[in-house]
């Protein structure tokens, strides 16, 4: 590396000591770091601020640049950009962070240590040589709305795409759901297109039944390991008849049908599957427990049944990858005040999701799972396990509100004689028709909204003592009820942050979450060129915001591809 | 296996019956609890103004004389141990008042000091299965309702007992003495604390709560772990019963009195004359005397 320069960046938010504290930094780095050029400026995002830096670099023949300002994370990226096309890609570009507001002395010093540390960075990178063009196929990993609707867009766009998903078929977690607020559709007659398609669509090749193993290389180029579980059937050869299903013999709770219904051993997670083939649990099969029954391998019409395959590993090669892999609920287990999950009429929002679906366990008829009575008086607890930052979540789950009162309603709807009360802590209703959907159901349907929490839940003889409060009254409540909804915190499904930390400088929030390289401006960047993702790894949402994460991570990875074939610096390629 | 151990003012009066059990079993188990040397009160309840330091400095000298001393300190009365474990935890975690505290006190700070629950020993270093190879006499599957009260578990994050809302520490003793552990739904429920003083309506609204509950899952016999709750628990059924006639009454006993009988100790140290509810006419009828 020929000669590197600095640029300070001095603009008004920097504070009321702007020009005291450049004095007091420039004397630090003009004894301590070595450079060639110092410069400051006040605004170097503006367009006058691009045009000082582009003439610098020619002037002073620069050949790597730090830039220092308030907001490195968004600036960054379009002052790389400008430079990168000013100068063909033969000037390399650092963007690092300055402390906002008037900062201890303490920060100054780690200010000259990044700064002495991106310099180092900057002599050591080779120079800029073209990785050739990027390989255009994409893999998302998750097939639920989100992943199906990043496939979509990637397959619709002319672009191989490979799906990838741990479960036997996709769908994701809106296949458990009944019915969608806040218009009431059918979630099955939404996403059941979307599955059909997903798997008809001559571009998207799925891979079922597999986890992501490892993850090499870079933007462009990655290759992935999947592994392909062994789901103990020839899908090659399984017609998808369901006669092994019909047959086996083992009933176990479905987890599915959290918990609500039961499953068989061998299994397909509902008759609408895509792919329609089933997989058997080896925990659960009789033959691979006790060695004894076979009863799918006779049955079998085909012999499809192989007790002996064992899982493979398939390595695929691809440009991009969509990270999609959803949430999961705060396990009932864990929230001691409401039962531990011991209370069998205890059930999360999934569940009763399952109880309220035609194609669910009890075909849309509410019963307890306990004896299977109708329950007359239902309690919802909304905020379970969020918004509680000394024991639980600290954050808000975001669809808890409008679930609850879509519960609510569909109860009210299919049992006109029962009654519902909902405790909240405050209504969030901020979606297109969310809050309408609320004052229906508060003043059509006659849910009893109650504003307070619930301190415990206990068994008492057949029902469920609520110990609440109506803090607008300022009464205790005590309810028995027959049954209790909880709306418990989403939060990332099992496997994220090892698959996180396969992924190259993907990072995850202390919750688990994926980190997204902007708050605002790259919410579906992860930290490496790409990467993206969407839906609810990055933090709870609802489907249609999902939806549009989907599109939204699949548009960057089409720009991606494009921006390979048409730029001739790999570090234009970068999308930020 | 030694710890020291602060008794607190209760334990050598009114509680007695909650202490020497404790020490006699601690011995069959095999740990041996060595007096903390000048002991003093605790203050008995740990401030709830962040700046009255004041009210800290009987436990951090007590905490101090147990650093000195070397080794860790346990203590049996609920009200002691919140308070000292809650001053420890903040005495860890706040320099800026440790080094007031210890100014004015003029004793050294020592890292590392340990306040475990009596209970917290017998789970964490003794074993709940060397405890069930002790045991001597069957009591024979008693039903035990566990009370536990409110200052062993809260406030969570500095106490750090067990499962801040459902604990399971005594559930998991009882079973290892032989008896059979009944859930019921106010087993941490407040039991009308200091209220029996000023206003004594409540705490027998809160005890007859408690012992109904209790009474109503099958509980044959009720173990608790504090002086405080035994007395709203224990003295006050007499009160109780006068408010509701048909109230039946259930025996109340210090888990250690129940652990010393499930190891056959003699009747002078079970001391059972001390529990106003006596236990000893049930205990015959059930055959387990």
């Amino acid at each position: 590396m020929g000669r590197v320069g600095v640029v300070f960046c001095l603009c008004e938010r920097l504070g009321d000591s702007v020009d005291k504290k450049a004095e007091g930094i420039q004397e630090t780095i003009e004894k301590e770091v070595d450079f060639n050029w110092l410069a400051t400026h006040p605004g170097v995002c503006t367009k006058w601020g691009i045009d000082f830096l582009i003439k610098a670099v020619r002037e002073q023949k620069l050949e790597g640049v730090v830039i220092a300002c308030v907001a490195p994370k968004s600036v960054g990226p379009t002052l790389k950009k400008a430079i990168v096309r000013e100068t063909n890609g033969t000037v390399l570009t650092r963007c690092i962070g300055l402390p906002v507001g008037n900062p201890e002395p303490s920060t100054q010093s780690e200010t000259v240590e990044t700064l002495k540390r991106s310099l180092d960075e900057l002599r050591n990178e080779k120079s800029p040589q073209r990785a050739g063009p990027s390989i255009e196929r994409a893999m998302v990993v998750g097939g639920g709305i989100a992943g199906m609707t990043a496939a979509i867009d990637l397959g619709n766009g002319g672009y191989e795409t490979i799906l990838v998903d741990r479960l036997p078929s996709i769908g994701g977690r809106m296949l458990q759901l009944s019915e969608t607020f806040p218009t009431l559709d059918c979630a099955q007659c939404t996403l059941t297109p979307k599955t059909v398609e997903t798997g008809q669509h001559p571009k998207i090749q799925l891979r079922t039944y597999c986890e992501v193993e490892k993850v090499e290389g870079k933007a462009g180029h990655f290759t992935v390991t999947l592994r392909r579980k062994a789901a103990y059937v020839d899908w090659e050869k399984c017609t998808g008849c369901g006669l092994c299903q019909e047959k086996c013999p083992q009933k176990t709770p479905s987890v599915f049908d959290r918990g609500v219904g039961l499953g068989k051993a061998i299994y397909t997670l509902s008759p609408q599957a895509v792919p329609n083939k089933p997989v058997i649990n080896p925990e659960t099969c009789r033959y691979l427990q006790e060695g004894k029954c076979r009863v799918c391998e006779k049955v079998c019409p085909v012999d499809a049944i192989d007790y002996e395959q064992k899982e493979t590993f398939i390595r695929e090669e691809v440009g991009a990858i969509v990270v999609a892999t959803g949430f999961d609920l705060y396990p009932l287990s864990q929230i001691g005040e409401y039962g531990s999950g011991s209370i069998p009429d205890v059930v999360d929002g999934l569940a009763f999701e399952r109880l309220l679906s035609a194609s669910g366990p009890t075909t849309g008829e509410i019963r307890r799972p306990s004896d299977g009575r109708v329950p007359k008086e239902v309690v919802f607890i909304q905020c379970t396990a969020s918004r509680d930052p000394d024991r639980y979540m600290p954050y808000c789950s975001r669809v808890c509100c409008m679930y609850t009162a879509k519960h609510a309603k569909l109860y009210k709807h299919k049992v006109p004689d029962g009654r519902a009360y909902v405790f909240y802590m405050d209504i969030r209703s901020t979606g297109k028709g969310y809050e309408e959907f609320i004052q229906q159901g508060m003043e059509e349907e006659g849910t009893c909204y109650l504003r307070g929490r619930v301190s415990r839940l206990f068994q008492d003889g057949e029902q469920i003592m609520v110990w609440g409060v109506d803090t607008l009254t300022a009464k205790r409540v005590e309810i028995a009820a027959d049954m209790v909804v909880l709306a418990t915190a989403i939060i990332p499904s099992e496997g994220a942050g090892i698959l996180a930390q396969k992924l190259p400088g993907v990072e995850t929030d202390v919750h688990g979450f994926f980190t997204e390289a902007h708050w605002k401006l790259y919410p579906v960047d992860t930290g490496t060129d790409g990467i993206y993702f969407a839906g609810c790894d990055q933090g709870a949402k609802d489907i249609a915001d999902t939806v549009a994460q989907g599109s939204a991570a699949a548009s960057k990875v089409q720009a991606l591809f494009a921006q390979y074939r048409n730029e001739t610096s790999p570090e234009a390629q970068g999308q930020r | 296996m030694d710890y020291l151990y602060f008794p607190g003012c209760t334990l050598y009066t009114k509680a007695k019956n909650l202490d020497v059990a404790a020490r006699e079993c601690a011995k069959i188990v095999g740990f041996e609890l060595r007096e903390l040397p000048n002991w003093t009160c605790c203050g008995a309840t740990f401030p709830l103004a962040i700046d009255n330091l004041m009210a800290l400095l009987p436990p951090s000298r007590i905490l101090a004389t147990a650093m000195e001393a070397g080794g860790n300190l346990t203590t049996l009365c609920s009200v002691c141990f919140n308070v000292l474990r809650r001053t420890s935890y903040l005495l860890e975690s706040d320099l800026e008042k440790r080094e007031k505290i210890f100014d004015f006190i003029e004793m050294e700070y020592r890292d590392g000091l340990r306040v475990p629950h009596y209970l917290e020993i017998l789970r964490d270093e003794v074993g709940f299965e060397t405890v069930k190879a002790k045991v001597k006499r069957d009591l024979k599957g008693l039903r035990v309702a566990p009370y536990y009260g409110c200052l062993l578990l809260r406030p969570f994050d500095e106490m750090r007992f067990d499962d801040k809302e459902n604990p399971t520490i005594l559930e998991r003793f009882v079973e290892s003495i032989g008896c059979e552990p009944v859930d019921f739904p106010y087993k941490i429920e407040c039991c009308g604390s200091f209220q029996s003083v000023s206003a004594p309506e409540v705490a027998i609204e809160c005890g007859y709560a408690i012992l109904k509950s209790a009474l109503k899952n099958g509980a044959e016999v009720m173990v608790s772990t504090c002086p405080l709750c035994q007395f709203n628990l224990d003295t006050k059924q007499r009160e109780i019963r006068e408010e509701y006639p048909e109230f039946q009454g259930i025996p109340v006993l210090y888990f250690s009195q129940l652990m010393g009988l499930s190891f056959d100790l003699p009747m002078e140290i079970l001391d059972f004359q001390r529990n106003d509810v006596d236990p000893l006419p049930f205990l015959e009828r059930k055959g387990l005397l």
